[in-house]
């Protein structure tokens, strides 16, 4: 399904990319986070299991097993720091 | 309720006269203005900037608020929170709740800002001697956003 993704603060700098517009061939966060970790590099490391990241969908924060729907709007982000 | 994201400084002293111009029925308000300070994990800081998911960011801080109505009887919620370049000093977020009593403005006053610290999708990045670095989140944030229990 198409997605966009946006990408914020440290994750976009490291990634070099601040949104993009892909295909996902899966139906949840987890096969959208498998798609760009087999980017390799950056990708890899940075959504590596461990690596402390966030995912919004259409704006809320979910959990990894939540489920994409065509078009939806995903951000990938670090934990937050405002306050 | 007033919720705001601006670059914009405020000004706590006017924020709170216009939540209790004209009413006579609220007997508390708690208020919360938290500031950018000179230092950080042992460096100077001359300056931050903030960036923020312009659209979520709204919609969290205006859950945050609904959250906390749902859990103690509020007459009135201001929440500011600021972007951009700020330096050491400028003030960064406000929260001012107005209640009948003490207890349930300190409590929400608090509540608001534990949870906006790892809710509302903000991330600063500072200045300093050695370069810019992105501020990490600290655990004991989650920790203080935990003791309200679950939503």
């Amino acid at each position: 399904m198409k997605l966009r993704v946006l990408y914020f603060a440290r994750l976009r700098e490291r990634l070099g990319c601040a949104e993009e517009t892909l295909d996902c061939a899966g139906s949840t966060v987890a096969d959208l986070v498998a798609q760009l970790q087999a980017r390799g590099g950056v990708w890899a490391e940075e959504l590596a299991t461990g690596r402390a990241y966030r995912v919004a969908v259409n704006q809320d924060i979910v959990a990894l097993d939540a489920a994409l729907t065509e078009n939806a709007a995903v951000a990938i982000f670090p934990p937050v720091t405002g306050g | 309720m007033k919720i705001l994201v601006q670059s914009e400084a405020f000004e706590l002293g006017a924020e709170v006269d216009a939540l209790r111009r004209g009413r006579t029925d609220i007997g508390a308000i708690a208020s919360f203005v938290g500031l950018a300070r000179d230092m950080n994990d042992g460096s100077d800081v001359a300056a931050m900037t903030l960036e923020h998911y312009p659209g979520m960011t709204e919609k969290a801080l205006a859950a945050l608020v609904e959250e906390a109505q749902s859990r103690w009887t509020l007459l009135d919620v201001t929440l500011i929170h600021r972007v951009g370049r700020l330096l050491p000093g400028d003030p960064i977020v406000l929260v001012a709740v107005a209640g009948s009593h003490r207890g349930e403005a300190f409590a929400a006053c608090e509540f608001i800002m534990d949870y906006l610290k790892t809710r509302a999708p903000f991330w600063k990045k500072e200045v300093t001697p050695e370069g810019e670095r992105w501020v990490e989140a600290r655990a004991s944030d989650d920790v203080a956003a935990t003791r309200w229990g679950k939503t």
